[in-house]
């Protein structure tokens, strides 16, 4: 009984609080602030049909490094959201998919670094050298 | 006794039913498409995704090329016309399918779930015929001083 209570550290068959929790939140959050965002970069783009200055004053009005930061994060978002997804087609599709979860979402973990280090570099170095 | 009555309820049951589907589907099955649906949009996006972020971000000066000109420049060709309206369908029915997975977890009230729902359903059709518009009635000559070769012919 107690050490039900006290199992997701030690395993066993519970998932809540590893690998397979964590990773379900984040893709969550992720999904929907991508989604949020989706409507306003749509508003934003669809200022190129009422003129050029319009959109150019407000493309003007994001250069800056509060924004560039934000940018960094919803790109952080869009790749953790993929590789995870794909994590979560493996899953569904492949026989081993459920037995190796775990260490599918350290692949994602990985991945993320080696695609998201060198954006950030690219990006915030045009953001914070203009 | 107990027989009659298994034997009534297999009759009844296979009256309408094949073993293999023991309920009488009321809603067809959107939920298994719309599952169908997330995985196979969610493959195209990637590709969609991660080549717009690379050719708008990575390339040339990065975010500071981002002005009018830059989207006249795209969207004076087809290819990218289309590629950004796919992303646009693509992207806004995953993330419709996926935030009314959420309203569908959380909320407990049948009044609160109707509203958010409806606030989604008219969200999501007004970005994606907002966008289409603004993808093909866009004009890329409408600034004078515009200097790409369809607009100084």
């Amino acid at each position: 009984m107690a050490q039900a209570a006290t199992a997701p550290k030690g395993g066993g068959t519970l998932y809540r609080g590893r690998e397979g929790m964590w990773s379900w939140v984040a893709h969550r959050i992720s999904g929907l602030l991508l989604f949020l965002f989706l409507f306003a970069h749509v508003l934003d783009t669809a200022l190129v049909r009422v003129s050029p200055e319009a959109y150019n004053q407000v493309m003007e009005a994001y250069k800056n490094p509060v924004v560039g930061l934000g940018e960094a994060g919803l790109v952080a978002a869009v790749i953790f959201h993929a590789l995870n997804g794909l994590r979560i087609i493996a899953v569904d599709f492949w026989s081993k998919g459920p037995k190796f979860q775990k260490q599918m979402f350290w692949g994602v973990v990985i991945g993320f670094v080696v695609l998201f280090v060198p954006f950030a570099i690219r990006h915030l170095t045009n953001v914070f050298t203009h | 006794m107990t027989a009659t009555t298994d034997q009534t309820a297999t009759a009844a049951t296979s009256a309408k039913l094949s073993p293999y589907k023991r309920f009488t589907p009321t809603r067809g099955n959107f939920e298994l498409w719309s599952w169908v649906f997330m995985r196979a949009s969610g493959i195209l996006l990637l590709v969609l995704v991660f080549g717009h972020l690379f050719v708008n971000l990575m390339l040339g000066e990065g975010i500071h090329a981002i002005d009018f000109a830059f989207v006249a420049g795209k969207w004076s060709s087809p290819f990218w016309q289309v590629w950004d309206m796919l992303m646009l369908w693509l992207g806004m029915l995953h993330g419709f399918n996926g935030v009314r997975t959420i309203i569908n977890d959380y909320t407990e009230r049948e009044g609160t779930r109707w509203v958010l729902k409806t606030l989604l359903v008219v969200a999501t059709v007004f970005t994606i015929v907002l966008g289409t518009l603004v993808i093909f009635t866009f004009d890329p000559c409408i600034d004078p001083n515009s200097t790409l070769s369809v607009c100084t012919k």
